[in-house]
Formats: structure tokens, C-alpha cells, sequence
């Protein structure tokens, strides 16, 4: 294919350089993941053992374990999702299966974009003027979780109407053809066939959420609560915040409270995602058209 | 099977004609809370910010770098140099983040194959899902003492190391969006060009560039607004202090931090509550902007 | 010959995408039991009229149509459930489909729609349209395979059994045989001319000769137009319209 002229030759060089220069590039953006994982394990590690998981903050939290914050986590997470997944996968189920494309569902889709884009902090304020304030939820586990589900609901509609659109049309005009619903048609053969892929978007937004810190910061977690919440009106400790307040504004923290903090964040959060993509492939390998 | 087929139920709306227009109804509502919640969060914000109407000087708010609300003597709002922090992280991330980020893009879509594309995908969506608040963690710990070490200044919390922070935090998000767009363009483009032997690389500045062209100016766009929007990190990297920066060393403190930092602290309904809260319009209306651009670039991909 | 009413009915009827006109002014009648063929050049707007009595046009962006388009004597249109209308007609249309669900889900799945729940008379079903569709022999061991994962054909003999179980009033073939072989063709095509007693069926076929030994009468259409409706026969007597002729003469260019 190739005759060696002059200016084939240094096409073929230039070729290999911009090769090396973009594997560079994109080794010099994916490299740092690996090595502040290295890092937080190296300096946080020896902080991890069941005790530091399983039980509370003593000293003014320079020592003991996270629990309240593990378990507020939680409940910030799951409250969260019973919200924003009901929700979320209704939009998408509008948006894949029922919506004309008109005006209305442009709008829809603007906002969708909109609402992933606006910052987290500005989430928490939208949390502290509608659900503390005037919803009148005070700061508690479910302002919190409502502010964090208005946040991550995009993620939801986003991977969960993806998910959907992934099942051919020409499966959904068989049944339509058969006089199936759309209603019918979605429950037969759409989500049957996109659930997993569903699930995948789900999993990633629980670890969204679970590294939120901004938006719980004023709508419901606390600094240091060294006891379990007992019910959604409660304050309560989350681990990113926990992060936060032992990162920088408690003095005397030995060294590797915190990194041993971050460490638990981060393996949750890369844990659960580690799952979705560990799902997602399992999926393309299952073809099951 | 013979009775159905004498009533043909033509006008007869059964079970399944109900239950398919009640569930197009409930998604309906789904999908209409998207925009809901969006003007909610306008609403909600402006209500809370909105008594800061009697405190409002223009001159001052726009043409101030002083930023001290809990004055007692002298109270006031001038947010220049807050916007001069959130310009000048968000100024420097980019810098870093839109070469490495269209670059590792173009590696991803256009050479890479196989397992090494798959892998260098998973560490990129690792990459995005790293909290913020773990984030400004490693600026807080790892790159300040760097910092200070490397370039001998007194401290390392600094636009440079908010800015490299949130470039790497900006650059996953761009990369995924820049290679959609590269893979939006039809193979068949490609073919045509390396059938005339071009290499690669010509394929892919000459043809495939030029075709994706309006897609990676929406990544990089939504990129900026990820940036420009960020809160935990740039509060825990940046030093926080109050400054107009004339070296990237200096530290600098953002619009989005400003918040998080004094919100805890003021009385709801007082003037420095209410001006934080203007604060967060302000966010609101540019993150709300950048979108818009974003979205009308690709939607204007879709036509053309 | 007319004294029944007929069970589809097209005056004037003009079938457009945007602004591209399929189908302009077509008029005719098909009458209960009988297989009504039609045939044409690519792109005559054949599969268009089928879409219009199935009202696909409702999920066929940018699909209209105008003029009386009649179903068991009533405008498709003024059907208040459109799903019923649509449980009326089987259709099979020339890229086979079969649905991601078990073979026996998929032949299943319209009589589960109308309400049939015994298991026996289910499986009665979807034995009995699978051997109409000439496929029980080679799925009747493997009932539980995924209907979207059978070969080309078999998926296009699946989607006529599927039509068959909705135990339709009219049936509309659109190329139906385009990726079965001529011998299982020939079987199909002798179990169409028994159906013929329990339903009216449309047969749209690029293959002439198909028409003539099916349809009892056949319309061509031509660039979008019903040129002629007569009996199949007059069309390669020369009774017909002269392009029909040459169109089936093989005269057409
Ligand atoms: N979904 C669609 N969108 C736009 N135009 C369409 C669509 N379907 C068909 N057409 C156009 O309408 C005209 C008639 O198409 P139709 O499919 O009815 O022809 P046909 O007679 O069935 O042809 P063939 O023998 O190739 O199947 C064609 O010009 C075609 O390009
Ligand atoms: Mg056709």
C-alpha cells in the first residue's frame, strides 16, 4: 500500500508522532486518577480497620471511626433515590415513548440540560429556599435528600431514556402493529429489554449522590452528630462533609484520619461505579438481538 | 375468537386504552418537572434574595472589589474580585483542560482500538466520577505542599492549584462530549479520505475536525460551565482570600466558594443571606446562558 | 359482481411524507374474502397504502394522509380506539421482526393482548399459527428461543404467524415471502387460499407471478397512482390497462 517516496516517509513520521503526542495527552488527564489513589491509599490506609467504619467520632472527631456519617450517607442516598428514580424514569419514559417532537418537548430537553449544568451550589441554595424554608422540612435528612434528588435527577432521565432508545423501533411497531399500547408495548417488550441498562444509570447515580457535599452542606447535614439519625426530620453526618470538617476545621487530626476518610469516599463512590461498568459490559457481550 | 370479531369494539375504550392514556399522562408529569423544578430553583432563589433590592447599587455590586457584608461600619457587596477568582481559576482550568481534553478525545475516538480505547474510556469515567469535595482534598494535601516545594512560595493554595484541579475535574466531561461528536461523524467520511491514502492523521485534521467542529465547541463549552460552577474544590484549593491575582500564585476566592463558605453564617433574611443569594442568580442566569449556547451549537449540528 | 359492503374502501385517497407525495387520488374497493393483490415498480407507494389502513401513519414522522380511507365501513379515522382498529389487521411487512421474547411469547403476544389466558388454548395458538406460517417443524423444539435471534427467514415466517394469531378480519402481506424459500413460499401461499374464508386479505408483491396465482383481482400502481383495479387475469390478457401490461410482460423500463 505504501511506496516509500519522500512524502509518504514523512507522512508516516508525522503519523507516529501526533500518535505519541495525543497517547501523551490522554496519559497525562488519566494518569492522576491512578496516582492519587495511590496516594490515598498510601497515606490513608493504615487509618482503616471494621472499627474506624463501625463506630463514632470521639475526641472532638481527632479520633475513632465514621459510622454516623456512613450511615447518613445512606439514608441521604437512598430517601434521595426514591425520589428522583420514580421521577426520572417517568421523563425518560416520556421523552422516549410518548413525546411528539414539539416545542414542549424541546423545552423539557433544555431543562434537563439545564438542571445537570446548574452548580451544586446552586442546588443548595434552591434546597434552602424551597425544601428548609418554605416547604418547611427545617434542615433535616429530607431536605437534604430532596435537594440532592433534583440534582442528579438529569443523570437519571439521561441514562435511563439512553437505555430505552438502545431497544430498536422497529421492535416497538411489531407490537403496535399486533394493537399493542404503548403502554402495553413499553411493559412487554421496552423496559424488559432496557431494564439493566436502567439499572446501570441508577448505580451511577448513587455514587453522584454519595460524593455530593455543597448541596447537603445547608439543607441537612451536620458537622458533628455523634449519635444515628432516627428520622428524616433529623440532621445528620454524611461523609463528604465529614471530609470536609476533618480536612479543614478540626486542629490536631492526625494525619491519616482524613485520608482514611477520603479513602472510604472514594472506594464507595469507584466501587459503585466500577459495578455500573462492570454491568454495562456484561450487557453489550449478552446480545440478545 | 368469533365474538371479537362481530364487535369490533371500534368506539369501545377499554382497560387497555385507559391504562395507556393514564400512564401517558403520569410520564407527562415526569417530564414536565424537569422544567419545573428548573423555574422552581429561579423562583426559590429570587425569593430568598429578593429583599437585597434596597441594598442594590449597581456601581457598587459591579465596580467594587471589596467584598465585606458582615461590615458593621461599612457594609458592602462589590463582587469584581470574586469574579476575578472564578474568571481566573475557570481561566487556567481551561487552558489545561481543552488541549489535553480534545486531545485525549481525538486519541480515544480516532487511534485507539480495541481494550486499550475501553480502558482509556473507563479511567476517563473514573476520572469524572472522583467527588468534588475529594478533589480539594488532594489540593488541600497533595499539590499545595507541591506547591510550595516546587516553585519555593510561601503557600501553595493558589489559582494554579485550583486551576489544575478543576481542569482535571472539567476534562472528563469534555473528553466524553468532544468524542461523541468525533463519532458522530460518518465513518463513510473517513473511508472516502483514506481511500485517496491519506494517513490518519490527515483524515482526522483535514475531514473528521472540521465535520465534528460544532460539537467540540459544545464541549468545551459545557466544560467551562462544569468549571465555572464549581464549589467544594475551588473552596478547599484556592486559598480563599479575597484578591485581585496578578500571578498564579496568588491566592483567590470564587463566586461559588463565597457561598458555601458564608451561607452557614448568616441570619436568614438579613442583607448578607440575601446577597449571597443574588450571588446564586447570578450563577444560575450564566450556567443557564453557557447551556443555552451549548445546546443551540448542537442543535444547530442536527439541522445543518 | 358488488352486493356485500366492502370491507376497505379508498376514494380519493392521497398519502404524503412532508412534502412528498407516496400516493395521489387513489380509489377502489376490496370486498370481504377475497385476496386482493397489488403490484407496481418500487417506490408506486404500495407499502404506503397498506400503513394508511393500520394507521401507521401515527408513528410515522411526517406521514399524512387525506381522502376516505374505510375499514369494515368506517373511516380509519374515526376509530375512538385506534388499538382496536389495529388488532383488526395483521400485518407482515418485508423486514421480519422478531420480537426479543420467546418464540412462543412472541406468537403469544396478541392473544394474550385480547385477553386469552389458558394455557391450553394458548398453546393451541401458537401451534396452529406456526404451522400456517410453515415454521412449527423447525421451531417446535426450541419454543423457548429468542424470536429476535432465528434466521432472516424464519423471523419473516414468525412475524406472519404473529399476524395470523391476532386471528385478524384483514390481513396485509407486503412482500411477504422476499426472504423464504420458494418451496416453503408455495406452502404458505396454499394456506393463504384457505384463510381466504375467514378473512380478506391484501397481498402487496413484487413478484407477478405470485399475484396471478393468489389474487382474485390486483391493482397496479405506478409512480404514485392506482392505475388500474380489474381481475388478476386481465391483466395478462390485455384486458387491462396497457401499462399494466407491460409491467407484467416484464416490458417496463
Ligand atoms: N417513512 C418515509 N419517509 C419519507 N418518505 C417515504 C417514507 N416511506 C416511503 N416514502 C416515500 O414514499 C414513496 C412511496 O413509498 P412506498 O414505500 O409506499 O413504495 P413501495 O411501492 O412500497 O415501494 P417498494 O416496492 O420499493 O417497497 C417513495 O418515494 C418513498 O421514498
Ligand atoms: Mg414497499
Amino acid at each position: 500500500m505504501f511506496d516509500a517516496t519522500p512524502r509518504n516517509l514523512k507522512d508516516a513520521r508525522r503519523e507516529g508522532l501526533v500518535r505519541i503526542l495525543f497517547l501523551l495527552m490522554t496519559a497525562l488527564l488519566v494518569l492522576p486518577v491512578l496516582l492519587i489513589l495511590g496516594v490515598l491509599v498510601a497515606k490513608g490506609g493504615s487509618a482503616l480497620s471494621w472499627d474506624f467504619l463501625f463506630t463514632e467520632p470521639t475526641d472532638g472527631m481527632t479520633a475513632g471511626g465514621l459510622l454516623p456519617a456512613l450511615v447518613g450517607t445512606i439514608w441521604l442516598v437512598v430517601i434521595a433515590l426514591i425520589v428522583s428514580v420514580p421521577i426520572g424514569i417517568a421523563a425518560a419514559l416520556y421523552l422516549s415513548e410518548y413525546a411528539p417532537d414539539n416545542w414542549l418537548t424541546r423545552a423539557i430537553n433544555l431543562a434537563i440540560i439545564n438542571l445537570a449544568g446548574v452548580p451544586s451550589i446552586v442546588h443548595a441554595l434552591f434546597g434552602v429556599g424551597a425544601f428548609v424554608i418554605f416547604f418547611g422540612f427545617g434542615t433535616s435528612i429530607l431536605a437534604a435528600s430532596f435537594t440532592l434528588a433534583v440534582m442528579t435527577l438529569p443523570v437519571v432521565i439521561v441514562s435511563t431514556r439512553e437505555a430505552l432508545q438502545a431497544v430498536p423501533q422497529s421492535f416497538r411497531e411489531a407490537c403496535w402493529n399486533m394493537g399493542a399500547t404503548r403502554w402495553q408495548t413499553i411493559r412487554k417488550v421496552v423496559l424488559p429489554n432496557s431494564i439493566s441498562g436502567i439499572l446501570t444509570g441508577v448505580i451511577l447515580e448513587v455514587s453522584r449522590t454519595a460524593g455530593e457535599t455543597a448541596p447537603i452542606m445547608f439543607t441537612g447535614a451536620a458537622f458533628f452528630l455523634p449519635f444515628l439519625p432516627e428520622s428524616v426530620y433529623d440532621q445528620t453526618m454524611a461523609m463528604s462533609l465529614h471530609l470536609f470538617v476533618v480536612a479543614t476545621q478540626v486542629p490536631n487530626v492526625p494525619d491519616n484520619l482524613p485520608f482514611g476518610v477520603a479513602l472510604v469516599l472514594i472506594g464507595m463512590v469507584l466501587a459503585m461505579n466500577a459495578i455500573s461498568i462492570a454491568f454495562r459490559t456484561w450487557l453489550r457481550r449478552k446480545k440478545k438481538w | 375468537m368469533t365474538d371479537r370479531k362481530a364487535d369490533p369494539a371500534v368506539d369501545r375504550r377499554d382497560v387497555a386504552w385507559w391504562s395507556d392514556k393514564a400512564v401517558s399522562v403520569l410520564v407527562f408529569l415526569g417530564g414536565i418537572s424537569a422544567i419545573l423544578f428548573i423555574i422552581g430553583i429561579f423562583v426559590f432563589i429570587t425569593r430568598e434574595g429578593f429583599g437585597f433590592g434596597e441594598h442594590f447599587k449597581a456601581g457598587e455590586i459591579f465596580g467594587s472589589t471589596r467584598w465585606a457584608p458582615t461590615s458593621d461600619s461599612n457594609p458592602t457587596y462589590g463582587i469584581l474580585a470574586l469574579v476575578a477568582g472564578t474568571a481566573s481559576v475557570t481561566g487556567l482550568a481551561m487552558l489545561i483542560a481543552v488541549p489535553f481534553s480534545l486531545g485525549a478525545a481525538i486519541y480515544i475516538a480516532e487511534f485507539a482500538k480495541g481494550r486499550t480505547r475501553e480502558v482509556l474510556k473507563v479511567l476517563v469515567e473514573m476520572l469524572a466520577a472522583i467527588p468534588s469535595v475529594v478533589w480539594g482534598f488532594i489540593g488541600l494535601t497533595i499539590m499545595n505542599p507541591l506547591i510550595i516545594q516546587t516553585f519555593d512560595v510561601p503557600i501553595g493554595l493558589c489559582v494554579l492549584n485550583s486551576g489544575l484541579i478543576l481542569g482535571l475535574m472539567a476534562a472528563p466531561i469534555m473528553t466524553t462530549i468532544a468524542e461523541d461528536a468525533l463519532k458522530a461523524v460518518p465513518d463513510s467520511y473517513r473511508e472516502a479520505a483514506e481511500a485517496l491514502g491519506a494517513t490518519r492523521w490527515q483524515v482526522t485534521r483535514r475531514v473528521v475536525l472540521p465535520a465534528a467542529r460544532q460539537g467540540l465547541l459544545a464541549a468545551v463549552l459545557l466544560g467551562v460551565g462544569r468549571g465555572f460552577g464549581e464549589t467544594m474544590a475551588v473552596l478547599m484549593a484556592s486559598g480563599h482570600s479575597i484578591n485581585l491575582p496578578t500571578s498564579p500564585f496568588d491566592s483567590v476566592r470564587a463566586l461559588t466558594a463565597t457561598i458555601a463558605a458564608e451561607l452557614g453564617e448568616t441570619a436568614v433574611g438579613s442583607p448578607h443571606y440575601q446577597a449571597l443569594f443574588m450571588l446564586g442568580i447570578l450563577l444560575f442566569a450564566v450556567t443557564f446562558l453557557i447551556n443555552l449556547a451549548a445546546d443551540l451549537i448542537v442543535r444547530g449540528i442536527r439541522k445543518g | 359482481m358488488v352486493t356485500a359492503t366492502p370491507e376497505i374502501r379508498v376514494q380519493n385517497l392521497s398519502i404524503q411524507y412532508g412534502e412528498k407525495v407516496a400516493l395521489a387520488g387513489a380509489s377502489f374497493e376490496v370486498m370481504p374474502n377475497e385476496i386482493f393483490g397489488i403490484i407496481g415498480p418500487a417506490n408506486s407507494g404500495k407499502t404506503s397504502f397498506l400503513k394508511v389502513l393500520n394507521r401507521m401513519d401515527t408513528f410515522t414522522p411526517g406521514m399524512r394522509f387525506s381522502g376516505t380511507a374505510e375499514v369494515g365501513g368506517r373511516d380509519v379515522r374515526s376509530w375512538r380506539n385506534l388499538y382496536a382498529l389495529r388488532r383488526r389487521i395483521g400485518v407482515v411487512f418485508p423486514l421480519p421482526v422478531g420480537l426479543p421474547l420467546s418464540v412462543y411469547d412472541n406468537v403469544a403476544f396478541a392473544p394474550r393482548l385480547a385477553g386469552v389466558r389458558g394455557k391450553a388454548e394458548l398453546d393451541a395458538i401458537v401451534e396452529r399459527c406456526l404451522r400456517r406460517a410453515a415454521l412449527w417443524d423447525e421451531v417446535k423444539d426450541r419454543l423457548k428461543a429468542l424470536g429476535s435471534l432465528l434466521s432472516g427467514g424464519q423471523q419473516q415466517r414468525l412475524t406472519i404467524a404473529r399476524a395470523l394469531s391476532q386471528e385478524p378480519s384483514i390481513l396485509l402481506l407486503d412482500e411477504f415471502s422476499i426472504a423464504v424459500d420458494p418451496v416453503t413460499t408455495m406452502r404458505i401461499e396454499d394456506v393463504l387460499k384457505e384463510l381466504k374464508q375467514e378473512m380478506t386479505i391484501v397481498l402487496v408483491t413484487n413478484l407477478v407471478q405470485q399475484a396471478r396465482r393468489l389474487a382474485d383481482r390486483t391493482a397496479f400502481f405506478l409512480m404514485g397512482e392506482c392505475v388500474s383495479v380489474s381481475p388478476t387475469e386481465a391483466l395478462f390478457t390485455g384486458d387491462a390497462d396497457p401499462r399494466a401490461r407491460d409491467y407484467v410482460e416484464g416490458r417496463f423500463g
